[in-house]
């Protein structure tokens, strides 16, 4: 019998990720070599280190990942990989793996935007159901993503400068707590409270666009300021202080888009989506709202190639392929779409 | 024994495609840097006209480095995952060995160069002695000073190839009618010489923990190493 497979590869930025995915929603594995620790050295991530723990990592992945879900290259229905968006000399060590496994077991290739990949994560645990909406939020990443059906992306608004996630590292090396740093300034942020009201920046406008740069300054500066005068701050004010700026601004932001875009589902994926203050804040929001929030499981929230392999399957059936050719594409994005 | 040879160290691209010492198909090009975005596709050509299926290998041979650490990543990448997912032998040779091959004589020493800017090169020191190459100074990241003090203590010719350019007139001053620069030609790599060179050489044992040699740190690195000089030498991935 002819099972529906997709073996992924997910290598964008600091982890080497393979997977096996049945039918677009069932995980048979999912190995995930995270570079972390390498980089908590530098205080961020190093492209050149990322590239080379890559290649080291990639192939005992592979082989991981069909041990650990018992099939065998015959049994495969595609490759699917992440071309973009990420670090170039990152992505081209998935790509040309992808494309060589591809290429010596005559399976078709699928290229995966990153982003629809984070978005995919929500359809392993039940399918997405269209219109959707999606917000997009991690280290490199934040946007709104409309999806009137099934493999159609349009950004209706991003960051223009920081992403979330990168002014949560920027904000928590002030506050002695390496990279990645999310996951300590949202437990501070359960402690405190909001003190120092911080910017919201382009709450008020009329797009979909977000700011976080002049957060991440106001919030450098109070600190520094603080200091000269000797003054010392609770960082737990601190955090959430910050924190709720953040949750502001994409709370209002998405509450804003589904109402403009009606939309069944509303998504929330990427690494910042396992923020604890944001998952709260959008729960509350959307309980007397026709919309179903969809919050990305846990564990699926950073970079893993499983979400690969689902908008993989997803890509494959709309016949999305690719050939020996693929380039990986560091600044791959969706239609930007003004708001109307 | 049906070998792959891939050689994209530097700007050159060579790949082919080889029956024990027999060529059946080899690309050698200098007109492109983008070696990810040909490297499969001229692979999957060279293959193919050559009338043998992926499946047909039995060998990969590689240029492991020193180089662009993109271009040696490039073909290490295909190399390793080939022959993982192929099941066949794995062949790592030095890219400054591989350019070696191309100087026939044994009456030069080989002296190949790949410029690391800043009058830093990536080299090494190599004889012809009965058909096989013999390393006399191991492939290193150098300084052109310092490295010319160590071919003072030779008295043969030393024949410089590769990326040459910036460093003749650094040699010339040093050792004088000593040096002899290669010609065009010379200084391209051709994969098929290092295909059949590596016919007597030994695959490697741990496909899965091949990696190129890039002979230098990056600077995150080094700077870090100079910071923690007891450290580095853990395990910094972890599979979760």
């Amino acid at each position: 019998m002819n099972r529906n497979l997709i073996l992924s590869f997910e290598t964008s930025c600091d982890e080497t990720s393979i997977a096996v995915i049945e039918d677009g929603h069932t995980i048979l594995s999912n190995i995930v070599a995270t570079q972390i620790r390498s980089h908590q050295r530098f205080g961020g991530v190093v492209p050149e280190v990322a590239s080379r723990h890559h290649i080291q990592q990639i192939t005992s992945c592979i082989e991981e990942a069909l041990n650990e879900a018992k099939v065998g290259y015959d049994d495969l229905s595609a490759v699917a990989v992440t071309y973009g968006p990420g670090l170039v000399g990152a992505l081209l060590i998935g790509v040309t793996a992808a494309k060589t496994v591809a290429w010596a077991h005559n399976l078709p290739l699928v290229p995966v935007n990153h982003i629809a990949g984070h978005i995919y994560a929500a359809n392993l645990e039940k399918t997405i159901e269209f219109p959707a909406m999606a917000l997009v939020v991690s280290g490199g990443h934040t946007e709104l993503v409309y999806m009137p059906a099934e493999n159609q992306f349009e950004i209706i608004g991003e960051t223009r400068d920081d992403a979330a996630g990168e002014a949560y590292d920027k904000i928590g090396r002030v506050l002695g707590i390496n990279y990645p740093a999310g996951k300590q300034v949202d437990e501070m942020a359960h402690l405190g409270h909001d003190t120092f009201n911080f910017p919201r920046a382009m709450d008020k406008e009329d797009n979909f666009d977000f700011s976080f740069s002049g957060l991440k300054s106001a919030f450098i500066n109070t600190v520094h300021h603080a200091d000269q005068i000797g003054e010392s701050l609770d960082k737990n004010d601190l955090a959430t202080s910050f924190q709720q700026a953040v949750v502001d601004v994409l709370a209002d932001k998405t509450i804003r888009a589904i109402n403009s875009f009606p939309v069944k589902q509303l998504i929330v994926a990427g690494g910042v989506a396992a923020n604890h203050g944001l998952r709260e804040r959008l729960t509350q929001e959307l309980k007397n709202m026709p919309t179903e929030l969809r919050l990305a499981p846990l564990p699926l929230c950073g970079d893993n190639a499983a979400m690969i392999g689902s908008a993989g399957e997803m890509l494959f059936r709309h016949h999305v392929l690719s050939d020996e050719g693929l380039n990986a594409e560091p600044g791959l994005e969706f239609d930007y779409i003004e708001k109307s | 024994m049906k070998t792959l040879a891939i050689d994209t160290s530097n700007q050159p691209l060579s790949i082919a495609v080889l029956d024990g010492n027999e060529l059946l198909t080899e690309l050698t090009m200098t007109t492109h840097k983008k070696h990810a975005e040909f490297i499969n596709g001229v692979i999957a050509d060279l293959v193919k006209k050559a009338n043998l299926q992926p499946s047909d290998l039995d060998r990969i041979v590689v240029a492991e480095g020193p180089g662009s650490y993109t271009g040696i990543r490039m073909a290490v990448t295909v190399a390793k995952t080939l022959s993982m997912t192929l099941n066949i032998e794995l062949v790592m040779v030095s890219s400054l060995l591989s350019l070696s091959l191309n100087v026939d004589s044994d009456k030069y020493l080989i002296n190949p160069i790949f410029d690391g800017r800043n009058n830093n090169m990536f080299t090494g020191l190599y004889q012809r002695q009965q058909g096989k190459l013999i390393n006399v100074i191991e492939d290193q990241h150098t300084n052109v000073d310092d490295w010319l003090k160590k071919l003072k203590n030779f008295d043969q010719p030393i024949i410089i190839l590769g990326q040459t350019e910036s460093f003749i007139d650094t040699y010339k001053k040093t050792l004088n009618n000593q040096v002899v620069v290669a010609n065009s030609l010379t200084n391209i790599p051709r994969a098929a010489k290092m295909g059949i060179y590596s016919n007597n050489l030994e695959p490697v044992n741990d496909i899965n923990s091949v990696v190129p040699k890039y002979l230098r740190l990056t600077k995150a690195e080094a700077d870090w190493q100079k910071l923690h000089p007891k450290e580095g030498d853990e395990n910094y991935v972890e599979k979760i």
